[in-house]
């Protein structure tokens, strides 16, 4: 059953990411991101992660997804469904690369070994629920990066309102 | 009973799906779309990684690049548009002035 | 450190005056020359004092300062009063006084004024400081230095072309010698681990018969020593081969040419070999060869003086001439007669120059003896001393010259050397030339009809007291200077001597008193002979020596243009090596090599950087592209 979820989740996954790196229509790709996201959210679902998922859905495909949807289309492109979405020269370069990459990561992940476990357990997991279990990890042993993540957003707030704001005219 | 390696081949390919749109395509923000699908990646192998060797920290660390990642798309996205206000186009054949 | 103190002020106050004279001496203008004068003269009457200490039997040895001692080698100034010290410090500080004196007069209204003053006193210092070393590297400073002043002094009118190359041949020529004697000095360090002479010449017995491996070819070590210390005595007194620039040094100023080509500098060779005499007598090769060079000396620049019509040229010639007869005394063995001839040629040749000075003095600077003639009645001491100073060299006693001369003759034809009996008959067949051509100047220059322009008749007059006064003093030296060596022959006890034996030994030659007998009057006939062939040829008449120039041109031809040698020169070595610095060093080397590669290195960087740079394209692409596969390598090499 188990194992029937994941090959969805996967397939779909990969077959998603091909079609939006392929696709056209900017605002089609991004549409099928939020898609690719929620078979995400699902996957890690599969990993006893549901507070991830969560996030993973609240963040990334309300926030962010509907920032680059803004973006689109204060930048308005009509005509570009009209043309190549790829470069026009190095598109085989970027094929090798990645082709490339591809067969490095294989060889790395059928050729290692894992290291020591640690304390969560899945059933502890399970039974703490995994929300009070990652709460547990974040504010005892990593306090410090979570302020310096609220930091990062409030520079990345800043930063937005920097560099989007209308330039002032006159004095 | 589903491998560890089968959720990091997945990984793998998502991964270099996301270098293979890096690369190619026209569009500043298909780019970094590029990016956000490299970085989900990255947050599934990391999970899938904590799951299998029983500790949360590889959890943990999604958590925070998810916030990360929010964060790095806004500004991203305030960089574009502030280069379509100068440049009028979002394409990265018009925008060459770092040319040697 | 028991060094006296007049000891130290004899080369050190011509130091001071030097450094004085030459910062502060254009303030000074006339009066430049009393810092210098003073100096010479305090050190005049501190070697006088000197002299005095070492006949009660006073000598020094000791090191002043030591510059630098590593390992063996140790380089210091030290000071060595003995005999021959003494001789050598008398001879350079009174000539250099009597010098500096006549200078006065001399260079009078010249604008260099201060400056000459300056020089001569650096050469000055630098001569007591290659006279008084008690080892070979300080005698090596003193002899660059007197190469140095001498350079100075020889183009000190340096707008003039002839003066300034003449100054230049000089110190190259020099130099060639002075690779030999710097070898010389590498090869006594090498073999006696020092070069202070007390220490080479206490062990120099030790070292006969050794021999040293130079390219699979065995050289005695004592003559290889001997045979490069010469080289820098061919060199710095003029001897065959490299004799080439004391003619051309005339172009200095006549005292210059008094002071340092006739009685100091260029007897700083013969003053090397008799200091090494240890050295020289162990090598019977290197005795021979330095016969046999003054003999061929002798006779070459003696024929050459017979028809040179410079009044300066004759005289350095005859200088050379006159060295070479130094030489052979040294190379016989009899080191003391070749001393003693130096210590009297000092005074009659300084004194044949300072009188042509004179006499140039007088002709409005001319130089040329055919546009001269019958001066003696308006230069008449000048005349007077030029006479006592002919005689002199021409060995007519009761003069100096004669004694000297005689000794070396003498000591030549008795000798064990080989080549000694050569060397006698060139050199008395010489003493006749000499005769000759000293003669000939003072017929053609004082005798018979005055031959040059109204104008210089006008003003012929005899020189200031400045000058008149040395020249005296000088004929007085040309006369009494050779009685303290009147042989036993002749009743006296040869002072002389018995005097520097203690340095040099005594000469290994026992002639009977009727050879001496012998040998004497035979010169002093051809002195005598020679003086009445120079008064038929060219008071008596006047014609022969046209009609035999006119017979025998080719002989006169080459004689006249000195046997060629400078141009023979030119051709083989000048000329190859300026052809070789134009096109090779500067077409090769320095053009297409060196400017090559500094200007192909940064050629070939733009080029290079010009290809990096297609690859910035600008384009973010094409940056990830090349980031992705340089992250693909790493991987792979990692993992």
């Amino acid at each position: 059953m188990v194992q029937l979820l994941f090959f969805y989740f996967a397939l779909v996954v990969i077959g998603l990411g091909l079609r939006i790196v392929t696709c056209k229509n900017p605002v089609h790709s991004v549409l099928l991101m939020l898609l690719l996201f929620f078979h995400m959210a699902g996957l890690y679902l599969l990993l006893n992660a549901e507070f991830l998922a969560a996030v993973q859905v609240i963040v990334y495909a309300g926030a962010i997804l509907v920032l680059y949807l803004f973006v689109l289309f204060l930048v308005n492109l009509r005509e570009e469904i009209k043309m190549s979405p790829f470069v026009q020269k190095g598109k085989w370069a970027g094929l090798v690369a990645a082709l490339a990459l591809l067969i490095t990561f294989l060889r790395g992940v059928f050729n290692f070994t894992l290291g020591p476990h640690g304390q969560y357990t899945i059933e502890k997991v399970q039974q703490i629920t995994h929300t009070k279990a990652m709460g547990e990890a974040i504010y005892t042993t990593y306090i410090l990066p979570f302020e310096i993540a609220g930091l990062i957003l409030l520079v990345a707030v800043i930063g937005g309102l920097a560099l989007a704001k209308k330039e002032d005219k006159g004095a | 009973m589903v491998h560890l390696s089968w959720y990091l081949t997945v990984s793998a390919m998502l991964f270099c799906i996301g270098v293979f749109g890096f690369l190619t395509r026209r569009n500043i923000i298909m780019m970094l779309l590029s990016i956000e699908l490299m970085l989900n990646s990255v947050n599934l192998n990391l999970a899938a990684m904590s799951h299998y060797m029983e500790d949360i920290r590889g959890q943990v660390l999604v958590f925070f690049i998810i916030a990360v990642a929010a964060a790095e798309a806004a500004i991203g996205l305030g960089i574009v548009v502030t280069l379509f206000r100068n440049y009028r186009s979002v394409y990265t054949e018009d925008i060459t002035i770092l040319k040697g | 450190m028991n060094m006296p103190i007049y000891l130290l002020v004899i080369p050190f106050f011509p130091l001071a005056s030097f450094i004085f004279t030459l910062l502060v001496g254009k303030r000074l203008g006339e009066k430049a020359h009393w810092p210098p004068i003073i100096a010479v003269l305090t050190s005049f009457l501190c070697a006088c004092y000197a002299f005095n200490q070492v006949l009660h039997g006073t000598h020094i040895n000791a090191d002043l300062y030591t510059w630098f001692a590593s390992a063996k080698f140790k380089a210091s100034v030290g000071f060595l009063l003995d005999e021959l010290t003494a001789v050598m410090l008398i001879v350079v500080t009174s000539i250099s006084s009597l010098v500096h004196i006549y200078s006065v007069g001399y260079m009078h209204d010249d604008p260099g004024y201060y400056r000459f003053f300056s020089y001569l006193s650096l050469f000055t210092f630098s001569m007591l400081m290659l006279v008084l070393g008690n080892n070979f590297l300080q005698l090596y400073f003193g002899w660059e230095a007197v190469g140095l002043s001498s350079y100075l002094l020889i183009g000190f009118w340096y707008h003039k072309k002839s003066a300034s190359d003449a100054g230049k041949k000089a110190f190259i020529v020099n130099r060639f010698g002075d690779f030999g004697f710097g070898l010389g000095i590498m090869v006594v360090f090498l073999v006696f681990g020092s070069v202070h002479y007390d220490t080479v010449f206490a062990h120099v017995h030790e070292v006969v018969g050794q021999t040293f491996n130079f390219l699979g070819m065995n050289f005695d070590v004592i003559s290889l020593m001997a045979i490069l210390l010469f080289c820098g005595a061919v060199g710095k007194s003029a001897q065959i081969p490299l004799h080439v620039w004391l003619p051309d040094a005339m172009e200095g100023p006549t005292p210059v040419s008094a002071l340092i080509h006739a009685a100091t500098m260029v007897t700083a060779g013969v003053f090397l070999v008799a200091r090494c005499n240890p050295i020289f007598s162990l090598s019977p090769a290197a005795m021979n060869l330095v016969t046999i060079i003054g003999a061929l000396t002798c006779f070459f620049a003696a024929t050459i003086a017979l028809v040179q019509v410079d009044i300066k040229r004759v005289i350095a010639y005859s200088t050379v001439s006159q060295l070479a007869y130094m030489f052979i005394g040294c190379g016989v063995g009899a080191y003391g007669a070749g001393i003693f001839h130096l210590y009297t040629h000092a005074y009659f040749k300084a004194l044949l120059f300072l009188g042509a000075g004179s006499v140039i003095h007088a002709m409005s600077d001319e130089q040329d003896i055919r546009k001269m003639g019958g001066l003696k009645k308006y230069l008449p001491i000048t005349y007077f001393t030029f006479l006592m100073a002919s005689l002199s060299i021409s060995g007519i006693p009761p003069f100096a010259g004669f004694f000297s001369k005689d000794d070396i003759l003498a000591m030549a034809f008795g000798s064990p050397v080989a080549s000694g009996k050569f060397a006698w008959f060139v050199g008395t067949v010489v003493a006749g030339m000499t005769a000759f051509y000293s003669f000939r100047l003072i017929f053609l220059t004082f005798h018979g009809e005055f031959r040059g322009t109204e104008e210089q008749r006008k003003h012929l007059h005899e020189s200031p007291l400045t000058m008149t006064i040395p020249l005296t003093l000088l004929a007085l030296g040309a006369l009494a200077a050779g009685w303290v060596g009147v042989p036993e022959v002749l009743g006296g006890e040869n002072g002389w001597a018995h005097f520097l034996s203690p340095v040099v030994g005594h000469p290994d030659v026992h002639l009977s008193h009727f050879t001496e007998w012998a040998l004497m009057v035979i010169s002093v006939s051809a002195g005598i002979g020679g003086i009445y062939l120079a008064y038929l040829m060219y008071m008596v008449k006047p014609e022969i020596p046209v009609e035999l120039a006119q017979r025998h041109q080719k002989l006169y031809q080459t004689l006249f243009n000195k046997y060629y040698v400078d141009e023979f020169y030119n051709a083989t070595i000048v000329q190859p090596t300026i052809n070789c610095g134009r096109k090779v060093l500067r077409g090769i080397t320095d053009g297409k090599i060196i400017e090559g590669i500094v200007n192909g290195v940064p050629g070939l960087i733009g080029r290079f950087s010009k290809l990096l740079s297609k690859f910035q394209t600008g384009r973010v692409q094409h940056y990830g592209s090349v980031m992705a596969i340089g992250a693909f390598i790493l991987l792979w090499i990692f993992m």
